[in-house]
């Protein structure tokens, strides 16, 4: 009777092991064909759990990136592999990927995954064998490290914590008449505690009153009582740091409740992917977001739209987000700086490709990239965009320019902000 | 503190209490009556929300009338898995800590199914009511957590009335308090708990089409309601489904007054400490015999 019960534990464990093994076991493992060893790219990345809607989209471009580069005879005359894990979107499996990856996958180099909280983890095993490391859109990951092979691809900018949200408060700042209130919102996880906490520098810098500053816990099912509870404080500015599904939930309950500032948004993550686009619709209009590229004219870089045609396809098939506007260009171009050092280098030897990273600037796919001391951007691209004449919920409308204008840094500007908020609903 | 902003947020809060209970009703049900661990039960609710998105993506059939239709489908998939869970598990006495495995098995398979078909990214539904709101005094009510609400008390009145006035709700009640006599009066307790796990599993049907209608939802968004599932069915009493919608609604309030005056971030640990404290001076719930 005993066997029987195991029988069936063994079962499902076996069905749930060859479901997860059919996950993992995709398209991105491209047999080895060249007849020099390959240059092998280890990584670990979200490919279920919370953040695995971006990381399968970058992985998907990350592909594209190595089948571009091996269309063209690979890198040093050898082909690329990726080797990728699924992290599972947890921390704690970080290290023992990265080992495995160094230690038993021997790659040449490794890559981040994506996210603040996956890069962290990885950075003692990197730091101790000194080698090379792209990031993947971590905030703020090398201040306390302080590591010189590190590079970020995402372009915060010098003083990461900061440069994120400066962009908003300064449009805040040359409104007439400048604004006075603001209120500060934020989920209760790592990136948005870091985004708020650099807001609230921003605001008092920019003599701003702060009128409410409160999180929320990342399960939250309703938004609406804190967005009540914003109204209440009548804020000139509301400021929020969220994920994206509490981007989602607060964009509707300040819609429901009426919650109508002056200037609305901020670090909203998930504002830039089709599904909340498509569905939030109309009601985006107004609100300025962060963002690092959107297909304005200013920021029509050379290869980003052959890049995203290719992308555009196999997101159709893979499931993941079908614009492609926000994390693969990017997950495409970090590659893109690595795979162009080893190429002037001539080498992988990990000190010679990050002596030239540090000193060099790369052409890529989302403009030119030169990276500063610390390994983050030398200069800060955040763009701010706002929203503006939303009318419906298709799709087509964002693959063009238009719908979501610049009006941040002034070197990338593509139009004028409407302010207050409620004058572009 | 004003007193719209008081009112609002007790409205707040009752609207998402019926929501809680629109989906912790299976709960009650499988563990509080039946005693069954079913920790996969938000899953079948994550499975419920699929549903919705399909039907609403591919046919624009609105997601109520998607979670009203498919919960037959749910019911015979409950039955099914109760029969699996029975053959494998209860009848063998070995459901405690190996039944507890299975569900968490089932919650991991049905995940990764949903993964594999639908992938990771979130998905919503169109509903020419959400998004808008009306006003009733000073309170203005969201239609998103409105139509949630009603299907919340609906789905507890109807399960509410079915166990207390039909022969199989009885049978049911008997089944979780003596299933020898159940057995004695010529019922099958099997077959009754077949069903009873049955009606637990087509709650949840109609519970995922309101979660999707409040939010989006992506495969794993299910664990985040394990915790607050199981405290309600526990604060409400076990088995008592007047006392899970009671534990929802107060519940839902006090996260929404805590949301509103002290701030968000308190809202989950004040809502648990009102467990502990209704379990320190009543042990079996609010309503619990």
């Amino acid at each position: 009777m005993k066997r029987t019960g195991r029988f069936w534990i063994g079962g499902w464990m076996l069905t749930a092991w060859l479901a997860a093994a059919a996950l993992l076991s995709g398209p991105w493992a491209p047999p080895a064909q060249a007849a020099e060893k390959p240059i092998k790219i280890g990584f670990g990345m979200a490919l279920t759990g919370g953040l695995a809607a971006n990381g399968k989209a970058a992985l998907l471009s990350m592909q594209i990136w190595a089948e571009d580069v091996n269309a063209k005879g690979g890198l040093l005359g050898r082909k690329v592999d990726l080797v990728v894990y699924d992290d599972q979107t947890k921390p704690a499996s970080v290290p023992a990927i990265y080992t495995k990856l160094l230690d038993v996958d021997k790659v040449d180099f490794v890559v981040s995954g994506y996210g603040t909280n996956l890069i962290a983890p990885a950075m003692p095993i990197v730091m101790e064998r000194g080698l090379v490391f792209m990031g993947l859109f971590g905030l703020a990951v090398n201040e306390k490290f302080k590591y010189p092979g590190y590079f970020q691809i995402m372009p915060a900018g010098p003083e990461p914590a900061l440069d994120w949200t400066r962009g908003f408060f300064e449009i805040a700042a040359q409104q007439k008449p400048k604004p006075q209130t603001v209120a500060l919102v934020g989920a209760d996880a790592e990136f948005a505690i870091n985004a708020v906490a650099g807001a609230r520098e921003n605001a008092k810098k920019m003599g701003l009153k702060i009128v409410y500053d409160k999180t929320y816990p990342p399960a939250t099912v309703d938004y609406t009582p804190i967005a009540r509870a914003i109204k209440a404080t009548n804020p000139d500015v509301v400021f929020v740091g969220s994920y994206p599904p509490d981007s989602v939930g607060m964009v509707q309950a300040a819609h429901e409740v009426g919650l109508k500032p002056k200037l609305f948004g901020g670090g909203m993550v998930g504002l830039q992917y089709a599904a909340f686009l498509t569905k939030l619709g109309p009601k985006l209009n107004g609100i300025v977001n962060y963002d690092f590229w959107v297909p304005e004219p200013t920021l029509n870089f050379p290869g980003i739209e052959a890049f995203l045609k290719k992308y555009q396809v196999k997101a159709a098939k893979a499931g993941v987000d079908p614009l492609g506007h926000y994390l693969p260009p990017w997950s495409y171009a970090y590659l893109e700086v690595l795979g162009q050092a080893v190429t002037a280098t001539k080498s992988t030897d990990q000190k010679k490709v990050a002596g030239y990273i540090r000193s060099h600037e790369f052409t890529t796919i989302i403009g030119k990239v030169k990276f500063g001391s610390n390994g983050e951007w030398a200069t800060s691209r955040v763009l701010q965009i706002q929203f503006q004449g939303i009318k419906d919920s298709k799709l087509d409308q964002f693959h063009r320019p238009g719908k979501r204008i610049v009006v941040y840094p002034e070197q990338w500007k593509s139009g004028k902000i409407q302010y207050p908020y409620s004058s572009a609903k | 503190m004003s007193y719209d902003l008081l009112l609002n947020a007790v409205a707040a809060g009752l609207l998402l209490g019926g929501f809680y209970a629109a989906v912790s009703l299976g709960i009650s049900v499988a563990f509080g009556l039946l005693d069954v661990v079913n920790i996969a039960h938000p899953v079948f609710v994550i499975l419920g929300a699929y549903a919705a998105y399909v039907m609403n993506a591919r046919f624009g059939w609105d997601p109520v009338l998607t979670g009203l239709v498919f919960t037959p489908v749910f019911y015979l998939l409950g039955m099914a898995v109760y029969r699996v869970y029975y053959a494998s598990f209860e009848r063998k006495g070995e459901e405690a800590l190996r039944g507890l495995v299975f569900f968490f098995g089932i919650m991991f398979i049905v995940e990764v199914l949903l993964i594999l078909v639908y992938g990771v990214d979130y998905r919503l539904v169109e509903a020419p009511y959400i998004g808008e709101s009306f006003h009733l005094g000073p309170v203005s009510i969201a239609y998103r957590l409105f139509v949630p609400f009603l299907g919340g008390v609906l789905l507890a009145g109807g399960v509410y009335l079915f166990l207390g006035n039909t022969f199989f709700g009885r049978a049911i009640q008997g089944v979780s308090q003596d299933s020898l006599a159940l057995r004695l009066m010529g019922a099958d307790p099997i077959r009754i708990k077949t069903i009873a796990f049955g009606i637990a599993i087509a709650t949840a049907s109609l519970a995922g089409s309101l979660l999707i209608i409040i939010g989006p939802v992506e495969p794993s968004i299910g664990r985040e309601y394990i915790g607050r599932v199981f405290a309600i069915a526990v604060l409400g009493g076990m088995g008592s489904i007047g006392g899970t919608f009671a534990a929802s609604l107060i519940l839902g309030v006090v996260e929404s007054l805590t949301s509103t005056f002290y701030g968000p971030s308190w809202s989950t640990a004040v809502s648990f400490g009102v467990l502990l404290l209704v379990l320190a001076l009543r042990p079996a719930g609010l309503f619990g015999r």
